[in-house]
């Protein structure tokens, strides 16, 4: 197929903080540079907030073989909306999971939202950047088309649950489908296990990706809660399959097919 | 039939990703618009194991015949470092009800191992965002692993 048929797209997928981000551009042109500089800001943030590195930034403050005098804005800027989190979410969202200073949860759905605003102001009008499965969506997938995002069913995520339909609109799924029961409600101690996996639409993922972790983490009382916050809706899924909604959740409509089985024949004929 | 090219194209795509070929998937596939209808047996939905609705499926065979609403489209070989791979979807009304490689590396046990896992994982990829018509997808965060596996990486191919 001729590519001029095609609307444009450019693409890049890059592995970092052990997940993968897919930077998706709906502008013509060339957009090589930008990717970089998106490529380049995500590789910075994980040197300096892995858990894993033990010589990151992040790791050394944790050991307080550092003063926070020390650290660069960046990761006073991190620490400080953490806090906020922790305050807007009653301790559901925490910087200190297990009593260890750790601030994934913000920092990978911070960097997202970061790096969406330097393709903005490289000239973007309509790209996404998805990192593993948590995104921040600018304008449309076509200037005349909103995104089509597919929630993925956490018992086979290979399928699509729900069809989400938005433009400008940030989208996080917290869960358990591919890590295991990672995600620690701070009032037990233990492993949140009410929901298979929540998933919260708004306008910045910094926000939105935290918000996903904490309704993950208050279960049937998620959607009560997300429903109090201005431009932000959210959908669970409940460990017996149930699908609950606020009533803003951007379900793209019709709703989609039903789940159907289909026949396998690999092989050679 | 444009969008089901795309599809045809992230299937092919992804079975060379999955399969850890290195190439380009706008060089390795030229489409080939097959014969229409004949090949229903291995497109229709299977009925045995079905767990849930078969009205979306009975729904979109009800306007055709066995003309426009079928068609069957065969990428090209595409040759790589390990042996020809070569797929062919079903599209029935605009929506792939199918889809099979048929010819695939298969020469050891390794290859035999990997097909096990990565054809039916591509089938079941192309066939559901073919259905939904989506952009993008969100859900439990995956690993560098799962990625490969996973229906984002079938959407990323798709340019």
């Amino acid at each position: 197929m001729a590519a001029t048929t095609a609307d444009p797209r450019t693409v890049h997928v890059e592995h970092c903080m052990g997940t993968v981000f897919s930077i998706d551009i709906r502008d013509a042109g060339n957009w090589s540079d930008a990717v970089a500089d998106v490529v380049g800001w995500l590789h910075h943030v994980d040197a300096v907030f892995s858990t894993y590195r033990p010589d990151s930034l992040i790791s050394r403050l944790g050991r307080e073989e550092l003063p926070l005098a020390d650290v660069g804005s960046e990761v006073r800027e991190v620490l400080d909306a953490c806090e906020q989190l922790a305050l807007a979410t009653g301790g559901t969202f925490t910087a200190t999971p297990n009593g260890q200073l750790d601030p994934s949860g913000y920092v990978k759905g911070w960097a997202i939202d970061r790096a969406a605003r330097l393709l903005v102001d490289a000239g973007v009008q309509n790209g996404a950047i998805n990192g593993g499965g948590d995104m921040q969506l600018l304008g449309g997938a076509a200037p005349d088309r909103p995104w089509r995002v597919g929630i993925a069913d956490p018992s086979d995520p290979q399928q699509v649950l729900v069809v989400v339909e938005g433009r400008d609109l940030a989208v996080a799924t917290s869960g358990t489908a591919e890590r295991g029961g990672h995600i620690t409600d701070p009032s037990t101690g233990g492993a949140a296990s009410a929901l298979r996996s929540a998933t919260v639409t708004g306008p910045r993922l910094a926000e939105v990706d935290a918000y996903a972790t904490a309704a993950f983490v208050l279960g049937d009382r998620a959607l009560d809660w997300i429903g109090t916050l201005d431009g932000y809706e959210a959908m669970t899924v409940a460990a017996d399959g149930t699908i609950a909604r606020t009533t803003g959740f951007p379900t793209a409509a019709p709703p989609p097919p039903v789940r159907r089985s289909i026949r396998i024949t690999p092989g050679r004929t | 039939m444009r969008r089901a090219i795309l599809t045809l194209l992230s299937t092919v795509a992804g079975l060379v990703l999955l399969l850890n070929f290195k190439t380009s998937a706008t060089t390795a596939v030229a489409p080939a618009v097959g014969a229409s209808g004949t090949s229903s047996a291995s497109a229709a939905p299977s009925s045995s194991s079905s767990t849930s609705s078969s009205g979306s499926s009975s729904s979109t065979s009800g306007s055709s015949g066995s003309g426009s609403g079928t068609k069957t489209l065969t990428g090209s070989s595409v040759d790589t470092r390990w042996g020809p791979v070569q797929v062919r979807i079903t599209v029935t009304n605009g929506k792939i009800t199918a889809a099979n490689a048929i010819d695939y590396p298969n020469s050891n046990g390794h290859d035999q191992e990997i097909n096990s896992t990565a054809i039916p994982t591509l089938n079941s990829e192309a066939v559901s965002a073919g259905n939904a018509q989506i952009d993008q997808v969100s859900g439990a965060t995956y690993t560098s692993e799962g990625y490969i596996a996973s229906l984002q990486s079938a959407l990323d191919q798709a340019s």
